[in-house]
């Protein structure tokens, strides 16, 4: 029998995190591979635009900020739900991987002395983000990238990874199946980290890539490792009207304000001290209600409106959502208005890991987006999902290259035979299939579903609706009609197979929205308006189980900061 | 070598194209097909597709996909015009699948293609293996200079704006394959000299001088022919030729002895 492909380290993803972590593995000597469903350089990282958080205090009216008030910011923005001692290691990290990120070569914006660039964010105090122009997510994905290159890390480019290898509960590498041949492989490894980004794609109305289908997330859920905090989801407040592409909150740092149709800057009576530049999940509940009580533009957007900014401003700092706006919508910032409506854009949650990546699986690591370390808690700052993918990517690459290298996992061939064979039936039971159901039909309505009723505004009758027709969605899944058997870029057969894990994860999201009953951050129950500490100051763990998640909970590190009503 | 003809007019001229999408509601594609292993020879299916507002050609190639021909090859990911994954031949032109709307082609005859000159691994997918390889010959990374900083190195605004419209730069490979030079030698291509001297150009980098020495050569800056068709193609604007300019400056200078 051939040798199965074996990396100490398997990193998957090839995105921020997963870059900064492989990056990492292979500088403390380990052999790391990246297993990535698409080239590094087209994963979603790249469409970040604002910027990454860090307490350089370099702009002039930003010489007090500290890690310090970083870590209170992100607190406070979590609406208390994220972990203090996490936090504390983001803030106070946070100017290193910065720095680090500057010294492999990524070009950031300058300040007029020369240092990096930084702008106000919404829920910070102080010009905290550090930015290149409004594209900082693809320079420092390319940067990440070269220096990948520079120490021959091996990547594995377009593999869909379906299931873990699993020897009892410890995981030792993942199958996947090859988008150019229709292949499958077994990747053995003594750890595997989970670098794949968001779920976006289970909404509509997403800013997310196309590729952002949450699978990973899935993945690990299947196999045991508990998702936490899932129903905490990110609708950003400006995303383009009809596609839903983001338009950073940079451009509110820049001095944008929001309009409705009456003219109303009417952020002011939602946020009256920091107005436009509240925090994210309250400046998209403003708009949406704005437009749900009638003063917003017909077809439910407001405005967006850099025109103050001028010209020379607008092409300095915010060239890319310009060309954007024209390209996509034929609107150019610099003469009009930009119509924005709020769109699903990040996810708090995911799988649950400790301040090393560590999940509660052995083996199993995960970083960015797909994980909950918690630093986010119930609502992310911008600028700090940046930070979080290369800060907590690096931590899990070194955990992981430790943990290899003390004691390697003895490999077991017949595991990964298994999931081999696990797979390749999967897989044909979906092209064997008999049924009438059309997977795209159920993706649509999956991600119709949740928009409409989990989304920014949640009843307890939605909630209960949501579930219903989630359920509905995957009995229909499994009458599913019979997958495009070719081998090459067989997009019918992954996204049918990749549909199966989304349902399952839009499953764990409704029904922690709806045990939760109290609003926390981004999650706004209507007939629960207020936080309630007393009940639900504690994270969420959703298991898998056959019957649907099994939700336990676990309570939240509260160090320096009681909690404290969320003014801004 | 294949050659891909455009299959009707490009941009919408005058007021017939869009009385048409009015009127229909839905523009006509052809797509070009082929699986070498299974084909002898490529053709264009035409689908029939319904025109949403500011649809564009990526999600009209989902639309395909997912209702009527569920065995199309293509790559997506991001849909924004940043990661570079959707370069293909719309048109007569260069264009990314994500960033085109339907709207501004020719609703009766929209044609779309693989990047021309790249071996076609199905219908719209081309093997981009050979093109990401290309940049392992220019030290693709940045090389710290010698004098080591504890902070961010210091960057004037204005040297900061040298690099600016370089780094845009998505790797899609429209350059690469418009390049006509690029067909037939191996020369290292417009896009990998553009990432070449988006490194000399940073004062911050340290390895100036190795990375000219990358690109001298008959492959290197010298077979560029300066005939654009990279700065046409680009779909980020960027002066690909500019820049392969400036580093044969550079090593003019260096070889006159100036540096």
């Amino acid at each position: 029998m051939r040798d199965l492909p074996y990396n100490q380290v398997l990193v998957v993803g090839g995105g921020l995190a997963g870059l900064r972590a492989a990056i990492e593995a292979a500088d403390r000597g380990v052999d790391v591979a990246v297993l990535s469903l698409v080239p590094p350089v087209r994963s979603h990282s790249g469409a970040a635009q604002g910027g990454v958080n860090g307490a350089l205090a370099n702009a002039e009216d930003g010489r007090d900020d500290t890690p310090e008030r970083h870590a209170f910011d992100t607190v406070k923005g979590s609406d208390y739900l994220g972990d203090q001692d996490a936090i504390q290691i983001m803030a106070d990290e946070a100017p290193a991987r910065i720095i680090e990120m500057e010294h492999w070569g990524c070009p950031f914006s300058r300040t007029k002395d020369g240092k990096i660039a930084q702008r106000p964010f919404g829920g910070g105090g102080f010009p905290r983000t550090c930015y290149a122009a409004d594209k900082t997510g693809h320079y420092m994905l390319h940067t990440l990238y070269e220096q990948a290159v520079k120490r021959r890390v091996k990547v594995y480019m377009e593999w869909a990874s379906a299931y873990f290898v699993v020897d009892g509960r410890r995981v030792g590498g993942v199958v996947a199946f090859h988008l150019p041949t229709g292949q499958f492989e077994a990747f053995q490894a003594d750890a595997v980290i989970m670098a794949t980004g968001g779920y976006g794609r289970i909404y509509a109305r997403s800013t997310n890539a196309i590729i952002n289908t949450g699978y990973g997330m899935a993945m690990a859920y299947l196999a045991g490792a508990p998702l936490e905090d899932m129903e905490f989801v990110q609708f950003h407040p400006t995303t383009l009207l009809g596609n839903n592409i983001l338009m950073t909150e940079g451009a509110r740092g820049e001095g944008g304000l929001l309009f409705n149709a009456k003219g109303e800057r009417f952020m002011e009576r939602y946020a009256p001290t920091a107005k436009d530049l509240a925090p994210r999940d309250m400046v998209a509940r403003a708009i949406q209600t704005e437009i749900n009580e009638g003063r917003g533009f017909p077809g439910g957007y407001v405005n967006l409106d850099l025109r103050r900014l001028g010209k020379q401003k607008i092409m300095e700092r915010l060239p890319g959502i310009r060309d954007i706006c024209i390209s996509f919508s034929g609107v150019d910032p610099i003469t009009d208005p930009i119509p924005i409506q709020p769109g699903q854009h990040y996810s708090m949650g995911g799988i649950g890991t400790d301040v090393w990546g560590q999940s509660e699986l052995p083996g199993l690591f995960a970083a960015g987006e797909c994980a909950c370390v918690s630093v986010h808690g119930a609502n992310r700052l911008g600028g700090n999902s940046l930070l979080d993918t290369v800060l907590f990517g690096k931590r899990a690459g070194e955990r992981a290259a430790q943990v290899v290298k003390g004691k390697p996992a003895p490999r077991n061939e017949k595991a990964a035979q298994a999931a081999l064979e696990r797979v390749r039936k999967a897989y044909a039971g979906l092209i064997a299939g008999t049924g009438k159901e059309d997977p795209n039909q159920i993706r649509d309505e999956m991600r119709e579903s949740m928009f409409e009723l989990v989304g920014i505004f949640r009843t307890q009758d939605k909630l209960v609706q949501a579930v219903r027709k989630l359920g509905e969605l995957s009995e229909r899944y499994r009458r599913v009609r019979a997958c495009y058997d070719g081998k090459k870029f067989n997009w019918d057969l992954v996204r049918t197979f990749e549909l199966g894990g989304q349902l399952l994860v839009a499953e764990v999201i409704a029904k922690g929205a709806l045990a939760r009953q109290e609003s926390r951050g981004s999650h706004y129950r209507v007939d629960f308006p207020n936080r309630d500490d007393q009940s639900w100051l504690k994270h969420t763990l959703a298991h898998y189980s056959s019957q649907g998640p099994v939700l336990k909970y676990k309570p939240v590190t509260v160090a320096k900061w009681q909690p404290e009503a969320r003014k801004y | 070598m294949l050659v891909i003809k455009s299959l009707g007019p490009d941009e919408r001229s005058k007021g017939v194209e869009k009385s048409y999408l009015m009127a229909n509601k839905k523009a006509v594609f052809n797509v070009f097909r082929f699986d070498p292993d299974k084909e002898k020879e490529p053709h264009y299916d035409t689908f029939s597709v319904e025109v949403k507002v500011k649809m564009s050609v990526l999600e009209a190639l989902f639309e395909i996909l997912e209702k009527q021909d569920n065995t199309l090859a293509f790559r997506f990911s991001c849909r924004g015009a940043i990661c570079g994954s959707c370069a293909m031949f719309i048109s007569g032109k260069y264009r990314l699948a994500c960033e085109t709307l339907v709207e501004k082609l020719d609703p009766r005859g929209i044609e779309v293609a693989p990047l021309p000159h790249l071996r076609i691994l199905k219908d719209l997918a081309v093997d981009m293996e050979p093109f990401y390889r290309k940049f392992d010959r220019i030290m693709p990374f940045f090389q710290e200079g010698k004098q080591k900083v504890e902070r961010e190195y210091i960057q004037a605004i204005r040297e900061r704006k040298e690099i600016d419209e370089i780094t845009d730069c998505i790797l899609c490979a429209a350059c690469e394959s418009a390049c006509p030079l690029t067909w037939t030698s191996d020369y290292l291509g417009p896009a990998v000299l553009t990432k070449a001297y988006r490194f000399v150009a940073d004062s911050r980098e340290g390895a100036t001088k190795e990375r000219l020495s990358l690109v001298d050569g008959e492959d290197g800056v010298w077979r560029c022919h300066t005939i654009f068709n990279c700065v046409e193609a680009c779909p980020k604007r960027i002066n690909q030729t500019r820049a392969i300019e400036k580093l044969r400056k550079g090593l003019f200078a260096r070889k006159l002895g100036f540096k």
